[in-house]
């Protein structure tokens, strides 16, 4: 059917509308980062890079950085393992019990983080995990898990289980078949589950204000301290930089899927 | 590829072999000699477990009871994967992110063949399917036929000395699988390895094997070569998956010597008698049977039994008729050119010889299980 000029018009005007809406706090942190003046005023007035040069030479913005880094690396990598291994037992289970399973890994998506938080910084101060790198990346993990799980778990169910019926009758055992066969299959799988791992430890914040202390700060905290105690641009600079960084992650997870999908048809 | 005397292919032994799934007995008492090189076809409809057998023989299913033997050894509770057979299966599973050459190379890997040897044997076993030129192509580049044909290079490149194989042309048109039919009995040939084949199409088993062993509900109800299976079959089973058939179902009565059916109000008689309880039925074979109309005289001595035409089917070698039987059971007559032709509906009567009749005990299943 052949749309209307006006229907047209109208129809594009709240699109645009609604994408800008979506935009609209990162095109506004975007030229913060680049205020001349100690502000966080917006418009920004005038131009220049200390608040990215403050960021860099500021321990306390480095360090946070670099913790960020630290955790979210063990992590991912952690996450990605266990992950991996329970979407692998889940595959193989009788169907009831998996899925009862699968729904209990994945409570910690759907459980608001605020009682997620409370519950770990509870246990943590009892346990003297608050403010630790293990206290930061066992409940990271807990948080990631279930990316991973999903990820992986998306590949196997498409996975041609015969493939590995074919490898045992050419002489390949359980662990070469593995290898050689099932792992380069949902190789894609696991690192989009990586990524999305990585990614969810880097910009946790719920829980990380919880079981923070002055010792051991990660990245969103610092920013969440800095922006409640003064109006120091430096967040702005520190928001652009965990956009691109995290565009970049995301983007490239969703490639390795997309290429996935379109190499099974 | 040359012939490899030396790898002969091994003998298959099955004893009383069963598998149960709970209840029910997909294998029950399965007892099967397949000699060196021998080309053995396990036919049957689906679920009448000669695929089964085909798991347990390659290691993918375990038996419940029962023992195997490949080339002399007990195989039972050897895995699959070091079992050293090949198998080719229904659904070419190839490694979709392997080229052929690699999928081919697969097994000699695993066996630490040398890079040199390797290259050189998986070339030859691409080439002896035809696939030469398709080393460096993803399997998803392929159709189903050259998938097929990779998948079996694949099965035979570690020269192992059984092959199996599970419905391998199920997946392809009719065409290009009587071309691979006659493909895969040169290979047979040329490798001198044991080939045991599972199909549905009792065509397909005719045309490969040395012999056949034909499946029915979980059990062997005969094994033979084509022709015995289908001049002297053991049960109305057999008789009726093999070839067109008419059977002949009536009241029946024996006096020692032959049998006479009464099929309605007509009576045909079989110079030979059942020994046993079981119902007596005759089974008659298309080129046994022939018709004419009511006003000829028959030949003395023959059956006749009088009928309508339902069907007249021109084959250009000849014709087949369908013939319904006042009992309403449908004949199948087939007669060559030079005989006389029929219209559909004309009255005829059906002739032949008793001894031409093959008398079997009734078997209500070999009715059900074809459709």
């Amino acid at each position: 059917m052949e749309m209307k000029p006006l229907t047209r018009a109208v129809l594009g005007l709240v699109c645009l509308l609604v994408a800008i809406w979506l935009v609209a706090p990162t095109l506004v942190v975007v030229p913060m980062s680049f205020n001349g003046n100690k502000s966080l005023a917006f418009p920004p007035q005038g131009f220049s890079w200390q608040w990215y040069q403050n960021f860099v030479t500021n321990p306390e913005w480095s360090t946070a950085f670099l913790n960020s880094l630290k955790v979210a690396s063990i992590v991912a990598v952690l996450a990605t393992v266990l992950g991996t291994l329970a979407a692998f037992g889940l595959d193989r289970m009788k169907a009831r019990p998996a899925n009862l399973l699968r729904m209990l890994m994945l409570t910690p998506m759907v459980v608001p983080g605020v009682v997620l938080a409370i519950g770990i910084y509870a246990v943590y101060l009892d346990a003297q995990l608050v403010g630790t790198l293990p206290g930061f990346v066992l409940a990271h993990t807990i948080l990631a898990l279930p990316f991973v799980l999903i990820a992986v778990s998306a590949n196997l169910e498409v996975f041609d289980r015969r493939l590995e019926t074919a490898a045992a009758s050419l002489g390949a055992g359980a662990l070469t078949t593995f290898r050689t066969v099932t792992l380069p299959l949902i190789l894609p799988g696991i690192l989009s589950g990586l990524l999305f791992a990585f990614a969810t430890s880097f910009d946790e914040i719920i829980v990380s204000l919880f079981i923070t202390n002055p010792y051991l700060k990660t990245l969103p905290v610092q920013i969440f301290s800095s922006i409640t105690r003064d109006a120091d641009p430096t967040v702005a600079a520190v928001g652009t930089i965990l956009l691109c960084a995290t565009t970049i992650l995301i983007g490239g997870g969703m490639l390795l899927l997309g290429r996935e999908r379109k190499g099974r048809l | 590829m040359n012939p490899r005397p030396e790898n002969r292919g091994a003998a298959i032994e099955l004893e009383t072999v069963s598998k149960a799934y709970g209840s029910f007995r997909a294998l029950d008492g399965v007892s099967l000699g397949i000699e060196p090189g021998e080309f053995m076809t396990l036919l049957g409809p689906s679920g009448s477990g000669k695929t089964t057998t085909l798991n347990v023989i390659a290691g993918f299913t375990d038996v419940t009871s029962g023992k195997l033997r490949v080339g002399g050894n007990s195989v039972v509770g050897v895995p699959a994967h070091k079992r050293n057979i090949g198998v080719v299966f229904q659904h070419y599973a190839l490694f979709p992110h392997m080229t052929v050459g690699r999928n081919v190379a697969y097994p000699l890997t695993l066996r630490g063949v040398d890079q040199a040897k390797r290259k050189a044997r998986v070339a030859e076993a691409l080439d002896m399917v035809k696939m030469g030129d398709f080393a460096h192509r993803y399997p998803s580049e392929l159709s189903g036929g050259q998938q097929q044909r990779v998948a079996l290079a694949r099965a035979i490149v570690f020269d192992p000395p059984l092959l199996l194989m599970d419905e391998p042309l199920g997946a392809l048109d009719k065409r290009l699988r009587e071309w691979l039919q006659l493909e895969i009995k040169r290979i047979h040939r040329e490798l001198g390895t044991t080939f045991v084949y599972v199909t549905h199409d009792q065509e397909e088993a005719l045309v490969l094997s040395d012999r056949i062993a034909v499946f029915n509900r979980g059990r062997i109800e005969q094994v033979g070569t084509g022709r015995q299976l289908y001049d002297e079959p053991a049960t109305l089973f057999v008789g009726r998956f093999i070839g067109d058939s008419t059977v002949l179902r009536g009241e029946a009565r024996s006096d020692g010597t032959s049998t006479a059916l009464g099929i309605a109000g007509e009576t045909v008689t079989a110079p030979r008698r059942l020994t046993g309880e079981a119902n007596p039925v005759m089974l008659l074979r298309p080129e046994k049977l022939s018709l004419r109309r009511p006003d000829q005289k028959a030949a003395a001595g023959a059956n006749r039994l009088s009928g309508t035409i339902a069907e007249a089917i021109y084959l250009g070698s000849g014709s087949k008729y369908e013939v319904k039987l006042g009992d309403g059971a449908m004949a199948i007559v087939r007669s060559p050119l030079t005989g006389e032709s029929f219209g559909l509906g004309e009255k005829v009567e059906l002739c032949f010889d008793g001894a031409d009749a093959k008398l079997l005990p009734d078997d209500s299943t070999a009715d059900t299980t074809l459709t």
